[in-house]
């Protein structure tokens, strides 16, 4: 177990110098001068000069890379050209907002999409597997800021049952340790403000919940509809087991592999995908920081956003790969 | 749970039916088409295709305006949104254009845009991964960590990252998403080109003494030919999505003449509430144009698989 | 390792001596069972019809055919393990004086494993692989015996030692691709015989192994079924097992049964033309070397509609212009049965005499 993490992590150091290549050579390539990339159009010679000095605009390629890899390693990811404020202080207060919606987006993926996945899986033609399948292939084809229009249109603006934008309502006054708004409201025993950052939550939720949600019904149910076939199942039903364990013992604990990779997989898609929802709920998170950015061409945000985004991506499917390594005892000792 | 414990044994699997089993390419093709023909998602897919690509080529007969003419010169309140009327089957947008004229129009951008980027990934993606696959050894090592570069990035972030540096254009639209997809064909390929380079029709060639790109291009590349195509299909229909999610970024062509279908949510999105349909009609084109190709993209995948042949 | 079993008593096969019939009634008797597939669009397929037998307790008994026989189906339909959909089966099965037909869920789950119990041919796929191969045990002894779980564990282990693994309280707790082909059917088998089961059924369990290991394996079966009173159905393409292991002899031949009969008396004089295809198509050691072998013509796809005719009549050297016309009974007397028009001895009587 050991040597397979040891070895799927330095899988991460070629990964991380490629992304670092790729996205400093990403700067190069925007027309213009770099550093006036860097600094936006109103930069003033004296500003140009700095930012030459600091990257070594006018020093060999090479040196330029070393430069950049060294401001990274110091925790220098560049600044905001319009906010100047440092990308990573930027980032790392944006980021709970994004972890609260993409966990509220990820629980109802998992929630509702592993039981209906398996109840697909079990009933393979059957009206309800049809009715499912069908829904999850409408669920990835819908635009997900469309989708996200349409449940803001219809739940909040003509039913009003839930809040349409932002984090909080406006009149709470509260506080924030965590800057994690729902677990800041169970920290400071403020029980209503807790209720209404999970009201804030739902609608987002869904919005970016409904690709992962589809993807892990189809995951399920092709694995549950595999695995049901499975020799040991038939072995399983062959020594009178009970329904209920040779479901979760003996096809579930199976058929679930490859929806725990999928899953990890939907991670990516969440980050981006917030980008878009945020926008639309106007949730101050990175997304909507990224949006903003993309609006006013602030490309040191974006390149550290990027880096950022690439690197939490890689880290989270490597935890998801090593604790795959814990579910399947195959990959444990090969 | 009332369900009964379901099927343990095919009876096909049982050995009554371990025989008569075809595999020649030729028939496994029939075979998929005749699967296709039966399956109601292929013909609705296949529908749906079919009409986009009508109305994409045929925009500007069917049309009952001209694309780019914005009415506002000869509108007495061009700020007042209309819904439908004789005049306008589906209104006019803000600036005082014939909605119906934009979204048959916003078909053909976004069958150009679908279309040109999906290539793009296409033959760049299957270029790497016939590369990888087909050689091996370092150069395999070499394309799949740059595969695995590209993909630590998700794909609209990565599609973001490269229209934020061309500039806003329909092209930059179709490289950013072009290259988002290349990672999908480049493993496509070289993992059908793995499964293959062991088989025995390549081992046969190349006992008969065949150069290895003779192999590749004559005998592998045509038995990947399956997957790919039910794989772009299903990037066609990532591809519609994307430019709609770019353009909403403010990231796709912002040239007013160029009907698209996610701008025109985005200019919708303001008066969503007097006026939902103005984002609403574009985002059901979109939504249901990706689903036509979704649709007939998994029937082929299902009727291809050879699990699924019954 | 498994020194005992493989020590082996080569003539002592014929330890069981079958009596005369079980008048208390015997332990499985299936009459007139009938298996179809209806798939929908598909016409039905016959795979099993018209199959008659019994097994007495502790009896050894082979059903033998190709595959497509229908002898797979047959035993799957006495378990209970066919799927539901799309599958008819008629007729009765009684174990142990209980219709097994139609009998509800639940209770044909408490029959099997413990009453009733499977190994099926394919041990590398049999096994669940994210389940510890001791769990596996536990779980059917902790279902069906209701003993704790320490309990369950010193059994599993004590189980591992009697299917000859060795280093039985190391190996409960590995998973089973860390075990090979023939331990997994080892352990398969301790799952199999965990509660005692009146009735094994085996389904050719030593086809996916390495012929050294089959050997052995057929060994532990014997060794394992004789004396504890637990009858075998052996299920086998194989007639080579048969010799070594079954009492009676039933062949199969596209989902019915053509010939049944003590398995002395059936390889001394083999009556249907398909049994005696089989037995000069296996290889035999004492026969003179350079002897080709006499393989059955044909493929088991080959077949005639049982309803027009003999399903083997298109394969068959003895077949004449009835045999494609009418379709032949299986005609019983005493403990052998028949189904054919033309045999390849029509001297019946030899064969009772044969035994004598």
């Amino acid at each position: 177990m050991l040597r397979f993490a040891l070895r799927r992590m330095a899988l991460l150091v070629p990964t991380l110098f490629g992304l670092t290549v790729l996205l400093f050579f990403w700067v190069r390539i925007l027309p213009g001068d770099p550093a006036r990339s860097l600094l936006g159009q109103r930069a003033t010679p004296e500003g140009i000069a700095k930012v030459n000095e600091r990257y070594g605009f006018d020093q060999p390629i090479w040196k330029q890379y070393f430069l950049y890899v060294k401001a990274l390693a110091g925790g220098d990811f560049g600044s905001s050209i319009k906010l100047h404020e440092p990308v990573l202080d930027a980032f790392v207060n944006k980021l709970p907002a994004t972890i609260e919606i993409s966990v509220a987006a990820l629980l109802f993926a998992i929630l509702l999409g592993i039981p209906l996945g398996y109840y697909a899986g079990r009933h393979i033609g059957g009206w309800l597997d049809t009715t499912i399948v069908s829904g999850s292939l409408l669920g990835v084809t819908i635009p997900v800021f469309f989708l996200a229009l349409l449940l803001k249109y219809v739940f909040a603006l003509q039913l009003h049952l839930l809040p349409t934008q932002g984090r909080q309502d406006a009149r709470m006054t509260t506080d924030h340790p965590t800057g994690f708004y729902t677990l800041d409201g169970l920290l400071t025993g403020n029980f209503s403000a807790f209720t209404d950052a999970c009201a804030h939550l739902v609608l987002p939720g869904l919005a970016l919940g409904t690709i992962p949600l589809a993807i892990i019904v189809r995951i399920t149910r092709a694995s549950v509809a595999e695995v049901v076939h499975e020799d040991y199942v038939r072995t399983a039903e062959a020594k009178g087991l009970l329904r209920g364990t040779v479901n979760r013992r003996h096809i579930m604990r199976n058929a679930l592999l490859p929806v725990v990779t999928t899953i990890g997989l939907q991670l990516g898609l969440l980050f981006a995908g917030a980008t878009l929802t945020e926008t639309v709920f106007a949730i101050d998170g990175v997304g909507q920081y990224l949006f903003n950015a993309i609006g006013v061409r602030d490309y040191p945000v974006l390149q550290g956003f990027i880096l950022f985004i690439a690197l939490m991506y890689s880290l989270i499917n490597l935890l998801v790969d090593l604790s795959y390594g814990l579910i399947d005892p195959r990959v444990r000792v090969s | 749970m009332t369900t009964p414990p379901d099927v343990l044994v095919s009876p096909a699997s049982s050995g009554d039916a371990d025989s008569s089993e075809s595999t020649s390419g030729e028939s496994l093709w029939r075979g998929a088409f005749k699967r296709l023909r039966r399956s109601p998602m292929a013909i609705i897919g296949a529908a749906i295709m079919v009409v986009f690509v009508a109305v994409a080529l045929l925009a500007p007969v069917l049309a009952p305006y001209e694309p780019a003419s914005t009415q506002w010169t000869n509108l007495s309140t061009p700020v007042f949104v209309q819904g439908s009327n004789s005049e306008h089957l589906l209104g006019i947008d803000r600036w005082g254009s014939d909605m119906l004229t934009q979204l048959l129009f916003g078909a053909r951008q976004s069958l150009i845009i679908g279309v040109v980027s999906t290539l793009i990934g296409l033959i760049a993606g299957a270029g790497l991964g016939t590369l990888a696959g087909g050689f091996g050894g370092w150069v395999d090592s070499l394309v799949m960590r740059f595969v695995d570069i590209l993909l630590s990035i998700p794909s609209l972030l990565l599609a973001i990252s490269i229209a934020a540096a061309m500039g806003k254009s329909s092209f930059a639209l179709m490289v950013a998403i072009g290259a988002a997809q290349v990672p999908i064909f480049a493993r496509l390929l070289r993992s059908s080109m793995l499964g293959q380079n062991r088989s025995d029709y390549v081992v046969a060639a190349e006992s008969l003494g065949l150069r290895r790109r003779t192999i590749i291009l004559g005998h592998v590349l045509p038995n990947s030919l399956g997957p790919t195509i039910v794989q772009a299909t299903l990037n066609l229909a990532t591809a519609i999505i994307e430019v709609a999610a770019l353009s909403f970024l403010g990231l796709g062509n912002d040239d007013p003449a160029v009907a698209e279908w996610g701008r025109m949510i985005v200019s919708g999105q303001d008066r969503f509430l007097v006026a939902p349909w103005l984002a609403f009609y574009p985002g059901v084109c979109i939504a249901i144009t990706a689903l036509g190709f979704t649709l007939l993209g998994e029937s082929m995948r299902e009727a291809l698989d050879p699990k699924q042949r019954r | 390792m498994s020194g005992d079993y493989l020590s082996g008593r080569p003539d002592e096969g014929n330890t069981t001596v079958v009596g005369d019939t079980d008048h208390d009634g015997a332990l499985l008797e299936v009459n007139d069972l009938s298996v179809h597939f209806t798939r929908h669009g598909n016409k039905p397929v016959h795979a099993v019809d018209e199959v008659t037998f019994s097994v007495g307790a502790g009896e050894n008994v082979a059903l033998v055919g190709e595959s497509g026989s229908g002898k797979s189906v047959t035993s799957l339909a006495i378990m209970g393990l066919l799927p539901k959909r799309g599958v008819e089966v008629a007729g009765s099965v009684a174990f142990a004086g209980r219709e097994l037909i139609g009998l509800d869920e639940s209770q044909m789950r408490n029959l099997r494993g413990a009453e009733m119990a499977m190994i099926f041919q394919d041990p590398m796929s049999s096994l669940n692989p994210v389940v510890p191969v001791g769990k596996q045990i536990t779980e059917v002894l902790r279902r069906h015996r209701r003993i704790s779980k320490p309990d369950s564990v010193t059994e599993s282990v004590d189980l591992l030692q009697r299917v000859g693994i060795p280093d039985p309280a190391r190996r409960v707790t590995e998973y089973p691709h860390q075990l090979s082909g023939g331990m997994r059917q080892r352990v398969l088998i301790a799952i199999a015989l965990a509660c005692q089961p009146r009735l094994l059924i085996a389904d050719e369990p030593t086809t996916a192994l390495d012929v050294t290991i089959q050997a052995q394996i057929l060994e532990l079966l014997r060794e394992l079924v004789s004396g504890t009173g637990t009858a075998l159905i052996m299920i086998t393409h194989d007639l080579g097992v048969v010799a070594s292991l079954c009492d009676r002899v039933h062949v199969m031949y596209s989902g019915r049964i053509v010939e049944s009969n003590l398995r002395h008396q059936l390889f001394a004089r083999p009556r249907h033309p398909y049994t005696g295809g089989l037995m000069e198509s296996i290889p035999r050691l004492d026969q003179a070397r350079g002897l080709p072998l006499t393989p059955i013509p044909g493929s088991p796809t080959d077949t005639l509609a049982w309803s027009q005719g003999c399903a083997f009549a298109p394969r068959c050297p003895n077949a004449a212009g009835d045999c494609k016309t009418q379709t032949p009974r299986l005609e019983m007397s005493d403990d052998r049965a028949l189904r054919c028009f033309h045999p390849l001895d029509t001297e019946a009587a030899r064969i009772g005499a044969a035994r004598g």
